[in-house]
């Protein structure tokens, strides 16, 4: 008997996900994402400890078009998953765990996400403004 | 067969090897852990502004950048293991390749958070720059 064309639960193509489904993938992924920021930053410390030309080496990637949109990435990626586990964290003591509730926290996080992101680059930006 | 052994024949044989807990605990411990240090990484290489080689290797050197920076470097490779490990073991079902992959997962986080910790060490402690 084929077993492989069975329909699986839910049925990803049709089933529209709710935001705390989509939420719930999104803390993988990007806690996956972030296991690739934490490898570049541990380069750049690296070369920085080889010497300057090697650190001219990595830091001319970070520094150029394709690095600093993938560090914006990295850093809504961080402050989502940052947002995104202290919610996990409030489930862990107990709190929230109504529909409605879950909702919401899903929205408070992606809206702290976001205002957190624009804070750093705001900083970044200010201070390199200032420099 | 089953029902001549007890309830409690049947958990002590099969039941969790008691070390599950210790995972999911740890995953809480270090993201509580990670929430200053996370915040402190990200606003304080965001205000040096010049990324350049003197800046940066000026920025590790501070004695309380560098604590920060090696409690950050262990503290996220060990959640970062954690996470990654049950991502595996969701979606790998092949048994060996599990085995493998959490493996090599392993080596390679505790490869880059030594690796990290020692260049750290090294900028921090170095005569030169």
């Amino acid at each position: 008997m084929a077993t492989d064309s069975r329909p699986l639960s839910p049925h990803l193509q049709i089933y529209r996900l709710p935001l705390t489904v989509i939420l719930s993938i999104s803390h993988r992924i990007s806690g996956a994402l972030l296991g690739v920021g934490a490898f570049v930053f541990v380069l750049l410390v690296a070369a920085a400890a080889a010497g300057p030309d090697a650190y001219a080496g990595v830091h001319g990637h970070v520094a150029a078009w394709y690095g600093q949109l993938l560090t914006f990435a990295f850093t809504f990626a961080l402050f989502f998953h940052f947002c995104n586990g202290i919610r996990h964290l409030a489930w862990d003591m107990g709190y929230g765990f109504d529909y409605a509730t879950t909702h919401n926290t899903a929205l408070i996080a992606l809206g702290a996400a976001a205002g957190l992101t624009l804070l750093l680059w705001i900083v970044v930006i200010a201070t390199r403004w200032g420099a | 067969m089953m029902a001549l052994r007890t309830p409690l024949r049947a958990a002590l044989g099969l039941g969790a090897a008691k070390a599950g807990f210790s995972h999911w605990w740890l995953q809480r411990v270090t993201s509580v852990a990670l929430i200053p240090l996370m915040l402190w990484f990200a606003f304080s290489v965001a205000s040096f502004g010049d990324m350049r080689y003197v800046a940066f290797v000026g920025w590790v050197q501070a004695p309380l950048v560098t604590v920060l920076l090696m409690l950050m470097l262990v503290t996220l490779f060990y959640h970062l293991q954690l996470g990654l490990r049950v991502i595996i073991e969701d979606y790998v079902h092949v048994e060996w390749m599990k085995l493998v992959g959490i493996l090599t997962m392993n080596f390679i986080c505790v490869f880059l958070s030594v690796l990290g910790v020692v260049a750290v060490l090294k900028i921090a402690l170095g005569a030169g720059a």
